[in-house]
């Protein structure tokens, strides 16, 4: 390999199920992230490579993959700062890969959905204001807001790889933002999905996922939150139930 | 042929599409919402929107300012009733917003707050930290998830449009997943698709906005409005394009030649680089033509710097995601480098013509978003005027569409023309072997639009490039798909979009070429004023098989008569 390129090999799924992997040449003037250069590859070498991206710049959460075995965004990975010119570049794990680079993503959305992750308030609601929150109010669970639904905390977890079932650390942390918003009034209801033996009680608390996101949610410790609201909901509830 | 049937069918899960979608939903829960997207809805190129959202919430504010920034921003060619209209509309979606979960940028007492934005006579944009785009879709996409009649297809790719006597039967698409050819019957339909930004080389738009919708639309015979006003950003970052917000320069960022010295006095005397966005993308342009741009270590590419080094310490607090992308993206410290700029396509002013109510001239098809042109964008749109749009106008065509609905029945499907459609994907395209590389063309289209109906226009230049056109819709009829998978097959959708960028390309071009007159985002260097007289107009193109047919209507004027539009 010339010193001018760097050396993309990129694993390959067709439509029988066939995997291999392909080796590319990529012009080092011609990239700088990842995503360039499988771009660069599909323009120039090879039309049936397939692979997800939009923005480009880690914002819409497309382009989750696995460069040199570590889960990223494809868009915002420098090659150059890799410390090689070896570019190694697989599917995430624990997802079913469609095509290439391409995994379902259904299965995740589906997750993410069943923890009710949207503000839930009884009663009319009048539109003609806001509701008052604080700057303090909105600290508590912005670091949450953040998640860009990209899925690669779900590629590092142990526990989603070996259980299927396992909400996962996107899915709990976006419980976690809705819980924490003093506009929200459905805690009651998502509590009592995500203290079920598919939530928080799975984790292991390794941090993989805390440390391959992108965006600094820190699903982890979301999750170490999240089991302590748990708890006391559980024991409020069995004080209720004395009374 | 798969077929799919939902009572209300919306094209697209950007901002507009998903506001449309819940809209629709609540209307009447016994309405069926389908919602079809290339994307997954938060993919979409709606997310990157950072800035804000401008929307009259102070009673120091009112309607008429807005109004009247908006159409002096418009260069006089926004249709003002519709302006009017969408400034009132505007507020209650804020809130509303607010109570689905948007985390507005909050004052120390808990209400909304607001900031300064280019070409704003009050400071009324609305904002979600430097992410604005981005929470608003993860409130609507939230807010989606909540109602069981909205029914999300992701990843179905739209090829075509039925329209069957004047009205709405049907769209096809290919689900990529499995390549399967799927019709989308409904009883009314709302485009809302998306801009068509990346028919140009440098570009602050997401890959994915090609302009699917307004050619779909174009080819079942909607009338395309004033597509010529593209607008082009001042900063994008080169070599990326990723934008570097009009923040940077409202906070008191300067532009710097290749002499090291700001040279916006020249261009805007009294508001300097916090001019509005084509007339400082234009200045940047004149410095590059006058030989005084930057060369450096960005290959070919020309450009001007951004200084924010006197600015250090405000950075972390006001510019964050800016500062971070300088650092990520090209390893600049803002603090004490300069930051690379060029003009970058930003905005797409044209589109499918609806009316004040969102309805195109189909019966049961409706729009909104960038996909359309009401207009109140006219030859310039305001920055922070274009996600309220969506809010706003999105929200009403759910209503018409899902009113539309309730009172009328599900049309039979035109199966002629469905099978013709799938004949043309497989039979057609999928066969074609004269070895024309699809990325190539892209390639090349890009580059001829950058050149020759980008910043600058002569009639000499949009000749050259309707040639170049020409010259590549003959080689898109020899592509070779190299790519026979039926399996997530990405060559034939850059194919699909290839070939709707090129029937927009034409409509631009012709319509620039028409347009003897600068206006807004459209510059003719052989025209360079403003000509009220014969050309405060509408540009109305029609498909046909010669090529666009050129129509034009008038300006709708109410308060506010037309001015020099001076910064
Ligand atoms: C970098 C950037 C920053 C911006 N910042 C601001 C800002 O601060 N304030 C502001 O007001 N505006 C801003 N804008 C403008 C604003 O973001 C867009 O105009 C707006 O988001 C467009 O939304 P939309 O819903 O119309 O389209 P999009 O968000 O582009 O959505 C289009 C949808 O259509 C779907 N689609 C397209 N083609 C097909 C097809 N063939 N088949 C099926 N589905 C299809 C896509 O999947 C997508 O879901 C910004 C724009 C850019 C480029
Ligand atoms: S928590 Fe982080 S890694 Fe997981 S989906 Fe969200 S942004 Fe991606
Ligand atoms: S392409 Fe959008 S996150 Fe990478």
């Amino acid at each position: 390999m010339s010193e001018k390129n760097y050396e993309f090999v990129v694993k390959r799924k067709d439509d029988n199920g066939k995997e291999s992997y392909s080796s590319y040449e990529v012009p080092k003037d011609k990239i700088s992230t990842v995503l360039e250069g499988l771009i660069y590859i599909k323009e120039n070498f090879d039309q049936t490579l397939s692979f997800r991206y939009s923005c480009r710049m880690e914002i819409c959460g497309s382009c989750g993959m696995e460069v040199n075995g570590k889960p990223r965004t494809a868009c915002s990975t420098i090659v150059s700062q890799l410390g090689t010119d070896r570019v190694k570049v697989d599917p995430m794990k624990h997802y079913e890969v469609i095509k290439d680079l391409v995994v379902d993503m259904d299965p995740f959305f589906t997750k993410y959905s069943e923890g009710l992750p949207y503000i839930i308030r009884e009663g009319e609601e009048d539109y003609s204001s806001e509701i008052p929150q604080t700057p303090e109010q909105f600290k508590e669970y912005e670091q949450y807001s953040m998640c860009i639904k990209c899925g690669l905390c779900m590629a590092a977890c142990p526990i989603v790889g070996s259980d299927e079932d396992y909400m996962g650390p996107a899915p709990l942390a976006a419980v976690l933002r809705y819980n924490k918003d003093n506009r929200d009034q459905g805690s009651k209801y998502r509590l009592e999905i995500v203290d079920g033996d598919e939530g928080t009680s799975r984790c292991h608390f390794v941090g993989e996922c805390t440390e391959v996101c992108p965006k600094g949610v820190d699903p982890s410790f979301a999750i170490q939150r999240l089991r302590m609201q748990g708890v006391r909901y559980e024991l409020g509830k069995f004080f209720r139930r004395r009374k | 042929m798969q077929i799919i049937k939902e009572d209300v069918l919306i094209l697209g899960g950007g901002m507009a599409g998903l506001r449309a979608a819940v809209a629709a939903a609540e209307y009447n829960k016994n309405i069926s919402v389908g919602l079809v997207s290339k994307l997954y809805p938060l993919r979409s190129h709606s997310v990157s929107a950072e800035g804000g959202t401008s929307a009259v919430l102070s009673p120091k504010d009112n309607f008429d300012l807005h109004s009247y920034d908006t159409i002096k921003g418009s260069d006089y060619l926004a249709d003002q009733d519709a302006v009017e209209k969408f400034v009132r509309l505007v507020p209650e979606q804020i809130y509303t917003t607010d109570h689905w979960g948007c985390p507005w940028s909050r004052n120390p007492d808990g209400t909304i707050s607001q900031r300064d934005f280019g070409g704003l006579s009050y400071p009324r944009a609305t904002f979600a930290a430097d992410k604005t785009g981005f929470h608003v879709m993860q409130t609507l996409f939230s807010r989606a998830l909540k109602y069981d009649n909205i029914h999300i297809y992701n990843e179905y790719f739209a090829t075509s449009l039925i329209v069957e006597n004047n009205s709405f039967n049907a769209i096809t698409t290919i689900n990529l997943k499995n390549s399967e050819y799927t019709v989308f019957q409904g009883k009314s339909l709302i485009f809302a698709a998306g801009g068509a930004g990346r028919l140009y080389q440098f570009s602050t738009y997401a890959h994915s906005v090609s302009g699917d919708g307004d050619a779909i639309a174009y080819r079942a015979g909607l009338p395309l409005k004033d597509l010529e006003f593209i607008q082009f950003h001042p900063t994008g970052l080169v070599p990326s394009g990723i934008l570097i917000t009009e923040a940077a320069r409202s906070e008191g960022g300067y532009l710097l030649n290749n002499e090291g010295k700001r040279f916006m006095e020249k261009y805007a005397a009294t508001k300097l680089e916090k001019a509005p966005r084509d007339i400082v993308s234009r200045a940047i342009m004149w410095e590059i033509e006058a030989g005084r741009g930057v060369k450096g270590k960005y290959g070919d590419t020309v450009y001007v710097n951004l200084d924010l080094r006197h600015m250090a310490d405000i950075l972390e607090e006001k510019l964050p995601m800016i500062t971070d992308i300088a650092k990520r993206f090209n390893g600049i410290d803002p603090a004490e480098e300069l930051i690379p700029v060029r003009p970058a396509t930003h905005y797409t002013m044209g589109g499918i013509h609806v009316n004040n109510d969102t309805e195109t001239p189909v019966q049961g098809i409706y729009g909104a978003g960038e996909n359309v042109c009401i207009s109140i964008h006219g030859a310039n749109r305001l920055g922070s005027n274009s996600t309220n749009e969506c809010l706003a106008f999105g929200n009403l065509a759910g209503v018409k569409a899902a009113e539309y609905a309730m009172s009328h029945s599900m049309p039979s499907l035109n199966n002629d023309k469905a099978k013709a459609e799938e004949t043309r994907l497989w039979d057609d395209l999928m066969k074609r072997d004269g070895g024309e590389n699809v990325a190539k063309i892209r390639e090349d289209l890009r580059i001829s639009m950058d050149a020759n109906v980008g910043v600058f226009r002569t009639e000499d230049g949009i000749n050259n490039g309707i040639r170049n056109i020409k010259a590549l819709q003959e080689r898109f009829k020899k592509i070779t798909i190299g790519d026979k998978s039926k399996v997530f097959n990405l060559e034939l959708e850059w194919a699909l979009e290839v070939g709707f960028m090129l029937d927009l390309a034409e409509v631009i071009a012709k319509g620039a070429v028409l347009r003897k007159e600068s206006r807004g985002g459209h510059y003719r260097k052989d025209y360079p004023e403003r000509d009220d007289a014969n050309f405060l107009k509408h540009t109305m193109a029609t498909y046909s098989t010669e090529g666009p047919k050129f129509t034009y209507i008038p300006v709708t004027i109410t308060k506010w008569k037309p001015a020099p539009r001076v910064y």
